[in-house]
């Protein structure tokens, strides 16, 4: 696993020296997984802004696609083989775990099973081991785990079981992740744990592949079948998650917007008609479609397109978060992103991370990084 | 998790979101943190940039969506589709299609309707038919006379058929799942049809016609205690004649994959038609006292023999009610 050298961790202690903070207030110190990932990314960006928090260390397999001020970049393999050691040289007291594959379209399963159970496996083995200062953990997960069945309830609440055994390898593989969770909360009754699990994440910058069928020239859907979907818009999810970390949630919350929207009328709203695939055989008829790169409808996604899938949002209500998008509001926000594109392209950032110049700013003397005088 | 704790989280998120709406969304979200925390947003790099052009090198540079106040979470829905897959609209075309059915063909009638309390309350009937006809009939009837939805209960194989599964859903049909009545019961306070007999009631054949069969394992009890609200049954007569069952075909069914699989006396006489088409049997539903279970709500178990002895006497009060109204029936079409 040592193919690559680790890169020596020094923290900014001088530029965040120079950050006047509250002195009563704890400072904390945040490790986020997947930074280079757009959740670790946009979690890291919003951290810095917040003075309360003094150190924030990435870790990812990838460069950061956005641009950071004071986030310090680590990069590490996969699995995180040398993630005890940064824990231990970095002292940090929360983790957020966001470098979770949801989307299994976009590398083999070999390639999830290391990111999802073996990275989550090292990474709560060093959060737990002997002299760890880690009190706080945030994993971000999906709704994925709660499966898909015709017998289930319209509503899955946190503590509701899935009703059949997962099959799919994404599904076994979020299983297995949330079960390393448990356990390290269980072994750990001092580390407050948030597990969120968010539903079909959609808005205006993600790519998932309901976000993929959404933009196909006519949306696939089963015949016979009208399931229902919730989405939730990615400000809400990063919202979510940073209201995890101000508050200390402790458990398990479902994070969905508002309502369930059936599959046809999510269509509608994106004005696009369905086209019907037939109820049995459908694997047959997308395997090869697959192939050919016309349609790529993961196995998952043909028990979400007959049955859907809801969950109750109340937990994470109650304890006093308010969402900005419905289901509903959510999709609109993603059709209003599609119709921009569409207009003047991709608009993508020219940001590109360049260690040298990263470090530069982070560490140099020359650099002068004292906040309050601007 | 201590209540006392999430009571003070609640209270200060509360007042943390109730100071002015977000402004500004531009670097994806920091600001809402940043608010809240004393002002300190000075967000400058070590450049010496503003975060306005920080961010964000972009050729042209896009306004972020602004974020909307939360509270007026208004909505454009294109179809009226709620939250448990009823839509109000094709209730309608239902209730037109199926009323000439329900008053001329079956000629449906109603006692004790007055006993159904206003609030949430679990209905619970006797299930007959190879095709049960006594659920729309009760559905239908309840929302006619009473001006009240009801949502039914039904095995999740239901749900696995094309096109009817999604217009069962669409009509006010649930996957009979705890987690649903529940809901329906306790925070809704709506009416919930169950047939605690599943399909071993409409699976019978017609020698064993209204002989209930074992009520599950009182699940439904359990469910209405939770909810807190009572359970209502109801004896139905008529049903079992307008599909009776002659003989059923195991095999067949498994291999198919189908709970059970009947010929009917309607088959033999209308052939594949006689699937969709009913013997016109009269129909005569009696509401029953309502039961009262006198335990707190919210529980997380009940005691099982109370469940079961519940369970049975409900089971004995609907079958004591039907054969009564079996004696007073002088003809299955005339009633």
């Amino acid at each position: 696993m040592a193919s690559q050298p680790p890169i020596p961790i020094r923290l900014a202690r001088r530029a965040t020296d120079a950050v006047d903070i509250d002195p009563d207030g704890p400072r904390r110190r945040v490790l986020v997984t997947g930074l280079g990932t757009f959740w670790g990314g946009r979690v890291a960006q919003a951290l810095e802004a917040n003075p309360a928090v003094e150190v924030i260390v990435g870790l990812d397999t990838t460069e950061p696609t956005i641009e950071l001020e004071r986030t310090e970049y680590v990069r590490v393999d996969a699995n995180y083989s040398i993630l005890s050691r940064i824990v231990q040289a970095t002292r940090v007291d929360t983790i957020i775990h966001t470098f979770l594959v949801m989307d299994p379209t976009q590398m083999s399963q070999r390639a999830m099973h290391e990111i999802n159970v073996i990275g989550t496996m090292n990474l709560f083995a060093a959060a737990s081991a002997a002299g760890s200062t880690v009190n706080n953990v945030i994993v971000k997960s999906s709704t994925m785990v709660y499966g898909c069945a015709p017998e289930d309830p319209v509503w899955f609440t946190e503590s509701t079981p899935r009703s059949r055994p997962p099959k799919e390898s994404i599904e076994r593989s979020i299983e297995a992740v949330e079960g390393y969770v448990r356990d390290f909360a269980e072994d750990n009754p001092h580390v407050n744990v948030a597990l969120l699990r968010f539903s079909n994440v959609i808005g205006s910058e993600l790519e998932t592949p309901l976000t993929r069928l959404l933009q196909l020239p006519v949306v696939p859907s089963i015949f016979g079948f009208d399931p229902r979907f919730q989405f939730v818009h990615e400000d809400d999810v990063i919202k979510s998650i940073l209201f995890a970390f101000d508050n200390d949630l402790p458990g398990v919350f479902n994070v969905a917007g508002d309502g369930l929207l059936p599959w046809s009328e999510v269509a509608a709203l994106c004005g696009k008609r369905t086209v019907a695939l037939p109820p049995i055989g459908t694997g047959w008829l997308t395997t090869p479609l697959r192939q050919f790169g016309l349609l790529d409808l993961p196995a998952e996604y043909e028990g979400l397109l007959k049955y859907g899938r809801g969950v109750d949002n109340h937990r994470l209500k109650n304890f006093g978060f308010r969402y900005e998008h419905t289901s509903t509001q959510a999709v609109e926000a993603f059709i209003r992103a599609v119709r921009l594109r569409k207009v003047v392209g991709e608009n993508e950032p020219s940001y590109r991370y360049e260690r040298d110049v990263e470090q530069f700013f982070r560490h140099s003397p020359a650099v002068r990084r004292d906040r309050r005088q601007a | 998790m201590p209540p006392e704790n999430s009571d003070s989280k609640k209270a200060h998120s509360s007042q943390r979101h109730s100071e002015p709406p977000l402004k500004n969304l531009a670097a994806a979200l920091p600001v809402e943190t940043a608010d809240s925390l004393n002002e300190q947003a000075t967000l400058e790099t070590a450049l010496g940039l503003d975060e306005s052009n920080a961010t964000n090198r972009e050729l042209v540079r896009l306004p972020k969506e602004q974020p909307r106040n939360p509270d007026e979470l208004e909505e454009r829905r294109r179809s009226d589709v709620n939250e448990w897959g009823r839509s109000e609209h094709m209730r309608e075309i239902a209730r037109r299609v199926y009323d000439p059915i329900y008053r001329r063909w079956f000629r449906v009638e109603w006692e004790g309707l007055e006993k159904i309390p206003p609030g949430g309350a679990l209905l619970v009937a006797n299930h007959a038919a190879a095709i049960p006809s006594d659920a729309p009939v009760i559905m239908h009837g309840i929302e006619t006379e009473l001006n009240r939805p009801v949502y039914g209960l039904a095995d999740d194989f239901f749900r696995t058929i094309p096109v009817v599964g999604t217009l069962w859903n669409r009509l006010g049909g649930l996957p009979a799942h705890p987690d649903n009545a529940y809901r329906l019961l306790r925070e809704q306070d709506q009416l919930v049809l169950v047939f605690p007999e599943g399909t071993k009631g409409p699976s019978k054949t017609y020698n064993e016609r209204y002989q209930l069969r074992r009520f599950g394992r009182g699940g439904f009890v359990e469910i209405a205690m939770r909810a807190g609200v009572p359970v209502i049954p109801i004896a139905v007569v008529g049903a079992e004649e307008s599909m009776p069952t002659l003989f059923r075909i195991p095999s067949v069914a498994r291999a198919l994959g189908v709970p059970y699989l009947p010929v009917t006396a309607n088959m033999l006489l209308a052939g594949p038609l006689g699937l969709v088409s009913y013997f016109p049997s009269k129909f005569k539903l009696k509401v029953l006292d309502p039961v009262y279970f006198d335990v707190p709500a919210d529980r997380e178990r009940y005691s099982r023999s109370r469940v079961m002895d519940e369970s049975e006497a409900i089971r004995d009060h609907i079958q004591a009610a039907l054969y009564k109204m079996l004696r007073e029936r002088r003809s299955v079409w005339f009633g």
